[in-house]
């Protein structure tokens, strides 16, 4: 034994993993970088979340508030006030900045509950069959002929109000879709001769559910996901433009709704109602063209359907 | 077909009990719409001792994968039994797993069985893993079953993924997760059929060896008729869902006595007949099993008048013969034959 010998190949099995999963990881990079419009959006959304982020290094929340506002009421676009002022003479700049991180928030944890829900339901559903599945499906197909809106309307009324209350009425109200999805995939996957393979070696049924058919599922899942963040922002902004958000807090949809509620529509206040519509349409946006390209990857056979 | 002798004399004593046999095995699929229901598997009796191999031949649609599969315990039986080492298979998830710890499936279908998100080294430790969680030494027996079945050096194939292999490839891929879990039975469904006859050759020494090394226990199905000569000690004709025909293979397949068995062996080159004897009639169906001897209507024996001379003509077309029982005896199902 004389010097190191050189492994070209990882000794553990942890190691093993690892390795597979950066190169996976790069192999995923290289095709979704071809999709331009899937850059596009990446852009987009990563200049949101780093505003987000970031905005209390320029953004001083106590001029935030009705009481501490800098500027005079309905002052327009100029150099102090970017994109003019509101009714209580509050920076409209600033305003949408802070609400990106209300918005995004919510969207993020509003898809998650979503998401888990669905694929939960989904892969249950689809994996017992029979009563289970019988049972699942029938609760949400109810869901689904829901107005989703209506519902989370409800729910906001019903519950105090609170940005929890909307993550929940999105996330209660758009799960269904997820779990018809994964279901049907789930159905796909169990119909493959590998599961008959994990079953004829002893495998249980968590097994079998979360070593094949969850991998299987999730591709579709993270596509559908970043979709759903797009629905959910819209429905948040929808919530609180219907004045059913937490009003203590500062949302794109709150902004609207204090617009309209201050007659910008009618006086011609345009920086007052345009800049936060932008922002939702823009995040939106940004995030269906991720999902996009992100199923274009993940599901090829999803882009030729589409 | 000096091994084949010499393997004949090493076969376990018939007075043990087998490892794995089907007693009165039935399976039926219900039918959809007006269809009746399928008996894929319509009564067999079939024992494995230990160290045999066993080959399991018969036409395509003859219910073969349907009688692999319920020996698994992946699909129950309508009657009968699957028993291991004299024990009657336990349906719960638990007994379930113990048993499929120590018979495996080799599947049909070397590119269907294996996961595409999952990598050679994930495929053959899934086993492991089910059985006995993470171990320490995972890598070293995932490593061993490869090159066990003859990937080699196995190390270089741990990160691929089954797109990556060749046909061969995958199936020694699925043999090694097969392998990795020590088995005492192996029962493969057709380990071959979608190979190249170099590495066929290769994939059935392997079996051998095991069988001689390891003392593994095999039930091979095939409907290849010279790979069940080149490797089993006892073959099993099947037809329609019933072993019409049983063995060594010495005796089955050399001096064949149901005509089902004679007009497969006909077509063979190597066979010497005269003529292929070509089977007239409607290619049987499970939903529709005739009455009487099963194979009556696509009968050449019974077509060309010798049941008739011989007289059990009337039999073979109103009595069943019957299910033939387990053991090694040499059997057969035919009125006329054993007339
Ligand atoms: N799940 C099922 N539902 C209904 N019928 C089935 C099912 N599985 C098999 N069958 C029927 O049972 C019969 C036997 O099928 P099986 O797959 O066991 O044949 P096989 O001998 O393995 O054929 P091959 O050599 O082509 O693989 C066939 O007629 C088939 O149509
Ligand atoms: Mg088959």
């Amino acid at each position: 034994m004389s010097g190191p010998q050189r492994e070209q190949v990882p000794v553990t099995a942890r190691a093993l993993a690892w390795e597979r999963r950066r190169r996976a990881l790069a192999g995923f990079w290289r095709e979704y970088a071809r999709n331009r419009a899937g850059l596009f959006g990446l852009v987009g959304l990563s200049v949101f979340v780093v505003l987000a982020v970031a905005a209390p290094l320029f953004v001083d929340p106590g001029e935030l508030s009705v009481t501490g506002a800098p500027g005079r009421a309905h002052q327009p676009p100029s150099l102090a006030y970017p994109l003019g002022t509101d009714t209580f003479g509050r920076s409209v700049l600033d305003l949408v900045v802070w609400g990106a991180r209300i918005s995004l928030t919510v969207g993020f944890l509003a898809t998650a509950m979503s998401v888990a829900l669905g694929t939960l339901i989904g892969i249950v559903a689809g994996h017992f069959g029979g009563w289970t599945s019988a049972v699942l499906m029938r609760v949400t197909d109810w869901f689904l002929v829901l107005p989703p809106l209506v519902l989370a309307v409800a729910l906001a009324a019903v519950m105090t109000r609170s940005t929890l209350t909307i993550i929940i009425a999105i996330g209660v109200t758009v799960w269904p879709a997820t779990a018809r999805l994964v279901r049907a995939q789930t159905l796909a996957v169990e119909a493959r001769p590998y599961i008959e393979r994990a079953w004829a070696l002893g495998a249980g049924h968590a097994h079998v559910m979360r070593r094949h058919v969850l991998p299987n599922v999730m591709p579709v899942v993270l596509a559908q996901t970043t979709l759903l963040v797009a629905t959910s922002i819209i429905a948040e902004s929808t919530l609180a433009f219907l004045g059913l958000g937490d009003p203590s807090t500062i949302s794109w949809g709150g902004i609207l709704q204090d617009a309209r509620n201050a007659g910008a529509v009618s006086s011609g206040i345009w920086w007052y109602m345009v800049p936060p519509g932008l922002a939702i349409a823009l995040v939106a946006l940004s995030f269906t063209l991720c999902g996009r390209a992100l199923e274009g990857v993940l599901n090829p056979k999803l882009r030729e359907r589409r | 077909m000096t091994a084949n002798a010499e393997r004949m004399d090493a076969a376990a004593p018939a007075a043990l009990t087998p490892v794995l046999s089907a007693e009165g095995l039935h399976v039926a699929f219900k039918g959809r719409g007006r269809r009746g229901s399928a008996r894929a598997v319509d009564g067999v009796d079939l024992d494995v001792h230990a160290g045999e191999i066993v080959a399991l031949v018969g036409e395509s649609g003859c219910g073969k994968t349907t009688l692999a599969r319920a020996l698994l315990g992946l699909e129950r039986p309508t009657a009968g039994r699957v028993a291991f080492e004299g024990e009657p298979l336990r349906y719960g998830m638990r007994p379930l797993k113990t048993y499929r710890r120590r018979v495996q499936l080799v599947l049909q279908d070397p590119s269907g069985s294996l996961n595409p998100r999952h990598t050679v080294y994930d495929a053959v430790a899934e086993g492991l893993r089910i059985h006995e969680g993470h171990t320490a030494d995972e890598r070293d027996r995932v490593a061993a079953a490869l090159s066990r079945s003859g990937l080699r050096p196995p190390e270089r194939f741990f990160l691929s993924y089954p797109h990556e292999l060749s046909g061969g490839q995958r199936q020694r891929v699925v043999i090694a997760g097969a392998l990795v879990l020590e088995p005492e039975v192996i029962v493969a469904d057709e380990p071959v059929a979608s190979l190249d006859a170099s590495v066929r050759g290769e994939i059935l020494g392997l079996l051998l060896r095991l069988r001689d090394e390891l003392g593994l226990s095999a039930l091979v199905v095939t409907h290849d008729l010279g790979l069940a000569w080149n490797i089993a000690d006892r073959a099993a004709v099947m037809y329609l869902g019933r072993v019409v025909e049983v063995g060594p293979v010495e005796e089955v397949l050399a001096s064949p006595r149901h005509p089902y068995t004679r007009a497969l062996l006909s077509v063979l080159p190597e066979s010497g007949a005269d003529s292929p004897v070509i089977l007239s009639g409607e290619p049987p169906d499970p939903t529709r099993v005739p009455a009487g001897c099963r194979f009556h209507a696509r009968c050449q024996v019974l077509g060309s008048g010798q049941a008739d001379a011989a007289g059990v003509a009337g039999r073979c077309r109103s009595e069943d013969p019957g299910v033939l029982s387990g053991g090694t005896a040499t059997q057969v199902a035919c009125h006329w034959a054993n007339a």
